[in-house]
């Protein structure tokens, strides 16, 4: 059985998507004055993290049922 | 002065680039059990999804010269640089999934030279072998060059091991999990550029006004005769795709519409995506052949909405040049002009936090590998396949060719590692280079177009047919000059000038005419003259007439690659219209 690519990239992702929100979570508001004074960390990293959960949940499903 | 390093990264940005190396390497070494035998190495398996085959498809093509260049070109030419997209890129992607794919799969060839032997002759074949294999390793090298000099000059890393670091990683995910490995990593790569970049438009359109805040903005850089183009134009030339294009002289790009259809639309683009080997590979290796046609229409979409990933910042950026916004960002000035080909770096470094600037530098990373990647798989595959399986050692065991693939990829990459100290010392050899390579491409889709729908096309007529194209491309660049080239490379080399064009861009895109069209009737010429090799039997499946279609009909109409085709024709149609 080959790797599905779902499973890393779903990883990938998520991770990617809690490191920023934590970085934005914890950072100062004065760090985001020049991306025009939106946390951007936080807002980027939950779409990055939406993005991971649901290509996860598509690679567990694919486990679920074989071909 | 131009631009200097003053990036600095945070642990964030440090920890994001690691993990992303980490992810790059593993999943190379999770595939290498499943690399057995040549077939795995190479066209991995042959049972790749559709989806996963097209997004790579699109990121082999997605390197960090296309983002930083269509960076560049969004600014210096605006709304017109969608052209590359909506004219060239997507059309021709539909005519090679709809038209081309049956012939490229249903042939079982394993490589685009191989069709050529198939449908021609062993001589044909060679010399596209031979030019690829060169070409793959000048623009791997090229592209390694290109990071090692950006990484240096915006983080201030050392050059040399920027550049082993690169090739290394490269190395790794490849000679372990081979094509499929690449695939993978492509397909991470997207979503990298996408997730990437998307919040640097995001940011820049904001810091601009919005849509309207930027179209009115563009309109002040279209009308100041201090422009990049040292001439104003009327306002809209920044932010409309064919409103400007009457005359060459009325648009920045310096184009007119039948030049820019023909030399960029038709004769360029169709001859990168229906004949490089680069992007057909990952159509060849699609689990059927409904699959493989569907390869090129999946990345058709991606494709098509690509201008606002990539242009947009551009034009964004040099919007902002010319009126600034609430952040004050400005393009540097270098020599005199403006330094385009940093916009996209520069942009990161003025809108990304950190956290989000080491997800922006990982993208920007990714598409310099993947770039590098898709080089070097491709030229590992035709090195042992058209080169020494079929010149220096015919019959071996395929443990043999399994372990080529392997050594080629070293070599290969060692080579292009060369290649790139060579792009540092010598830049006149490897301009000189691009143009040879620009040269012999320019003619190859009129032999292909010939020998898949016209049964009479002979292998004499085809690979004279190809001579006498590069011939006509070099004597047409050696004829004519841009305005204001100041080296021979631009053209001009013959001696008398009979014919000045208003940019370099419209001089490419005549070569490129030229270039076709002589190709295109030299092979009728010498077909006609010239005796079939092949009979009717052996060219079956590879020539139109004498193919027999696969059955389609029993799928649902969207599964079907010519409705799929057609709804992607009509939708690209639509944004011309919307930004026309």
């Amino acid at each position: 059985m080959q790797l599905d690519l779902r499973l890393p990239i779903g990883i990938l992702f998520s991770l990617f998507g809690v490191i920023l929100i934590a970085t934005g979570l914890l950072s100062s508001p004065a760090a985001y004055a020049q991306s025009l004074g939106i946390n951007m960390n936080l807002w980027w990293g939950l779409v990055m993290l939406v993005f991971g959960v649901v290509m996860f949940a598509f690679a567990m499903r694919g486990r679920a049922k074989p071909q | 002065m131009p631009f200097q390093a003053s990036i600095h990264l945070g642990a964030v940005d440090w920890a994001i680039l690691g993990i992303y190396f980490a992810f790059v390497i593993g999943i190379g070494w999770m595939l290498k059990r499943g690399m057995k035998s040549s077939n795995d190495f190479f066209m991995s398996g042959r049972n790749i999804p559709a989806w996963i085959s097209g997004l790579a498809f699109l990121s082999a093509n997605l390197g960090a010269q296309e983002v930083m260049g269509m960076a560049a070109s969004g600014a210096k030419y605006g709304m017109m640089t969608a052209h590359f997209y909506w004219v060239g890129a997507v059309p021709a992607m539909v005519f090679v999934g709809v038209f081309m794919m049956p012939f490229y799969y249903g042939s079982k060839a394993r490589s685009v030279p191989e069709y050529l032997k198939l449908r021609y002759d062993e001589k044909t074949r060679t010399f596209n072998a031979f030019s690829f294999a060169v070409m793959t390793i000048f623009s791997s090298g090229i592209s390694m060059y290109a990071m090692a000099k950006l990484l240096n000059l915006l983080l201030g890393w050392n050059f040399d091991v920027s550049l082993w670091a690169s090739a290394a990683i490269v190395l790794a995910y490849v000679f372990l999990g081979g094509l499929r490995s690449a695939i993978y990593n492509e397909v991470i790569q997207f979503f990298l550029i996408v997730l990437g970049f998307a919040p640097l438009v995001f940011l820049g359109l904001r810091d601009a006004g919005g849509w309207s805040g930027l179209v009115q903005r563009l309109d002040i850089v279209a009308t100041s005769s201090h422009n990049l183009a040292g001439q104003a134009y009327a306002p809209g030339a920044w932010v409309s795709t064919w409103g400007h294009m009457g005359t060459p002289a009325s648009n920045p790009m310096g184009v007119e519409w039948f030049g820019m259809v023909m030399g960029l639309g038709f004769v360029l683009s169709f001859g990168y995506w229906c004949t490089d080997f680069l992007v057909v590979q990952r159509a060849m290796v699609a689990e059927n052949e409904t699959s493989a046609r569907k390869v090129p229409l999946i990345a058709a979409v991606p494709k098509m909405l690509f201008p606002f990933l990539v242009i947009l910042p551009g034009m964004i950026a040099i919007a902002l040049t010319f009126k600034s916004g609430q952040s004050g960002f400005a393009l540097p000035v270098k020599g005199n002009a403006y330094d385009y080909d940093m916009t996209i770096p520069l942009m990161l470094k003025q809108y990304f936090p950190t956290g989000l600037l080491g997800l922006g530098l990982t993208a920007l990373m990714a598409s310099f590998m993947s770039g590098m990647a898709g080089n070097v798989t491709a030229f590992n595959t035709v090195w042992t396949y058209d080169i020494y399986q079929s010149h220096i050692a015919k019959n071996k065991s395929d443990e043999h060719y399994l372990w080529m693939g392997r050594m080629a990829t070293v070599f290969g990459t060692a080579l292009s590692i060369l290649t790139a100290y060579m792009a540092m010392h010598f830049n006149n050899i490897m301009d000189m280079l691009q143009l040879v390579f620009a040269f012999v491409n320019a003619p190859l889709f009129a032999t292909f177009l010939l020998g898949m729908f016209w049964k009479r096309t002979t292998g004499h007529g085809a690979f004279f047919g190809l001579m006498s194209g590069t011939i006509a491309a070099a004597i047409h660049h050696g004829l004519t000059s841009p305005v204001g080239a100041e080296s021979l490379f631009k053209g001009g080399w013959l001696g008398p000038i009979l014919h000045t064009y208003p940019s370099e861009m419209a001089q490419n895109f005549w070569t490129a005419i030229w270039s076709w069209t002589t190709c295109f009737a030299v092979t009728i010429i010498i077909s006609l003259l010239t005796r079939r090799t092949k009979t009717d039997d052996e060219l079956r499946g590879l020539v139109y007439s004498l193919t027999t279609r696969h059955p389609e009909g029993h799928l649902p109409w969207y599964q079907r690659p010519i409705y799929l085709g057609a709804v992607i024709l009509v939708a690209v149609t639509v944004l011309n219209l919307i930004f026309a």
